[in-house]
């Protein structure tokens, strides 16, 4: 059972630490995309959506090179740490990092375009600095957007399957997520592993994706 | 006045569509409006005053520098203490009415008097609510709170009766002149509208195209004939008064002022109480002599301040009352039938007045 599970909780447990991670670092950037008139809007958003456009090979190719012993990345996090980045947990952490970017941004940006400035304005002539008006105002105000970020991106995270490969390899209990288990299972002809872990994986899927509708139906009353 | 009792603006500010050139010395006290038609920079000039837009220029409130574009003075807006009346009431939705209205006075630690102002507003009934349970009106009237909350130096109110129908205007309406008479605090009133202005301000700054074409106090800008009021159909005067007698059987009342006395529509107030009235100069007549059978009840001798030509066949005669002036339009004709001129005496047939109470 344990090695059915155990790449299930490793596919969780990366999809919620990139989440955390993705949330904090989309916020500032879908920010500034729905508030610029900045010229280099453009550069940013295409820069931002390109995962969505290229080949999970490509990515993980390019992060490959970056995050390896001889990459910029890969080559400081070897100084630090003393160990590779590619083919390990933080590796993915990394790569899953970019790869669900646009997935959290979008939201974002579309929650904060709708939220306006106007209500901005009344907080900051009422008192409030611009850190305050947005932790007071534009956050409580836009819980949906980011609840609706982190399905997609741990939803997107959990789903990730060529860069893992790519940059992650196969290795139990360290890069072993659901996806490349079943991959694996598959490839040696165990049809009754893949089943169990397939199974897993959609009604898991199924259960946290449920339950985000459910609790978006119950804000929408409020 | 002193420096501690004004608000001395001056900003100038060029933008694609239009300029704001504005150089104006405002009163700290009672209602100001700023009348003009939409586009004329009203609500730009009160965002910068607020902060939330920088103009070229520079702004002193009661000797305090807010701003001082040449020397790089900047008071950002959440330093700046004033209360600000949106359009729209804009209030938080995911807090209660009465969070809402704390939210500002947490901010600034201010000591105002929650109760009265929740009081002052009416909305005793409404602090548990949330903004979506609101009408149009009440959440007009939490957005005043709020803005009354922080214990502002004075609030700047941008046409904050615009977006609502007649029936809420008149809902809110009593609240601003209790506003204006229980709290001595000074207003800054964005309109275009000039019926609201004659309810509500003391001092008037007429504002066009950027620039500052009117400004002093209601009565002397109302009949300024350089005015450009005057070419609306609503050009008119305010006169104030206090009240004699009231005459119950007729469902009139007597007005005493400077001019002589007044009967108006009956009033509820005693004897003794101030109240001011706008008379439309298109309700004002003249006659040479004075008239004997007429069944108009007010006739008032007057004497010719001056005369302008209006618009088509009329022209504006600017009559002296007493201490006050009111406008009449006739036509260019009657003018030169009668030989009406200027210094001359008449009598002023006054056919209606409008009344409200007023806040001396």
């Amino acid at each position: 059972m344990s090695a059915l599970l155990q790449p299930l909780l490793l596919s969780i447990q990366l999809a919620a630490i990139t989440t955390v991670i993705l949330l904090l670092v989309a916020t500032p950037v879908a920010w500034w995309l729905a508030r610029t008139a900045s010229a280099s809007k453009p550069l940013v958003q295409a820069v931002v959506a390109l995962p969505i456009v290229l080949p999970p090979t490509v990515l993980g190719f390019y992060l490959l090179i970056v995050l390896g012993p001889a990459g910029t990345l890969g080559g400081w996090w070897v100084e630090i740490s003393g160990s590779a980045l590619t083919f390990s947990f933080p590796g993915l952490v990394i790569a899953s990092c970019i790869y669900s970017l646009p997935f959290a941004v979008q939201p974002l940006v579309v929650a904060f375009e709708s939220l306006g400035r106007q209500k901005l304005e009344a907080a900051r002539t009422l008192g409030a600095t611009r850190l305050d008006a947005f932790f007071s105002v534009a956050l409580p105000l836009s819980l949906k957007g980011y609840l609706g970020a982190a399905v997609l991106t741990f939803a997107h995270t959990l789903g990730e399957f060529g860069v893992v490969l790519m940059v992650g390899g196969n290795i139990p209990g360290e890069t072993r997520v659901i996806s490349i288990a079943i991959y694996d299972q598959v490839e040696s002809l165990n049809y009754t592993a893949a089943h169990q872990t397939a199974a897993l994986l959609l009604v898991f899927a199924f259960i946290a994706l449920f339950a985000m509708f459910l609790v978006n139906r119950r804000w929408e009353r409020r | 006045m002193t420096a501690a009792d004004r608000i001395r603006i001056r900003y100038s500010l060029q933008r694609a569509t239009f300029a704001l050139d504005v150089d104006l010395e405002l009163p700290m006290r009672g209602v100001t409006g700023l009348f003009g038609p939409s586009g004329a920079g009203k609500t730009t000039l009160l965002r910068c005053i607020a902060g939330l837009e920088k103009a070229a220029g520079h702004l002193v409130v009661a000797g305090d520098t807010w701003q001082d574009s040449s020397k790089g003075t900047w008071r950002s807006v959440e330093d700046r203490d004033v209360g600000y009346v949106f359009q729209e009431p804009r209030l938080f939705d995911h807090l209660s009415v009465e969070r809402n209205i704390d939210y500002g006075r947490k901010r600034r630690s201010a000591t105002s008097d929650i109760d009265h102002i929740v009081d002052l507003l009416g909305l005793s009934e409404l602090l548990q609510r949330r903004p979506h349970e609101l009408s149009g009106g009440e959440a007009q009237r939490v957005a005043i709170a709020r803005a009354l909350s922080c214990s502002p130096r004075f609030v700047l109110m941008d046409e904050p009766l615009a977006s609502l129908d007649q029936a809420r205007k008149d809902e809110i309406l009593p609240y601003l002149d209790r506003l204006h008479t229980e709290a001595e605090l000074p207003i800054i009133y964005v309109s275009h509208n000039l019926d609201e202005v004659c309810r509500l301000c003391d001092h008037l700054v007429v504002i066009e195209r950027g620039n500052v074409i009117a400004d002093g106090s209601l009565q002397s800008v109302l009949v300024g004939l350089e005015s450009p009021l005057l070419g609306d159909k609503l050009a008119g005067s305010v006169i104030e008064g206090t009240v004699v007698t009231n005459h119950a059987d007729d469902q009139l009342s007597q007005l005493e002022f400077s001019g002589g006395n007044l009967w108006i529509p009956g009033v509820q107030e005693s004897p003794g109480t101030p109240l001011r009235l706008r008379i439309r100069a298109s309700d004002v007549s003249l006659c040479r002599v004075e008239p004997e059978a007429t069944t108009i009840l007010n006739v008032l001798p007057a004497v010719v301040g001056s005369i302008e030509a209006g618009d088509g066949a009329s022209a504006l005669v600017r009559l002296v009352l007493g201490a006050d002036e009111i406008l009449a339009r006739i036509t260019r004709r009657s003018i030169r039938e009668l030989g009406i001129t200027k210094g001359e005496r008449v009598f002023a047939q006054i056919k209606s007045v409008a009344v409200r109470p007023s806040l001396q």
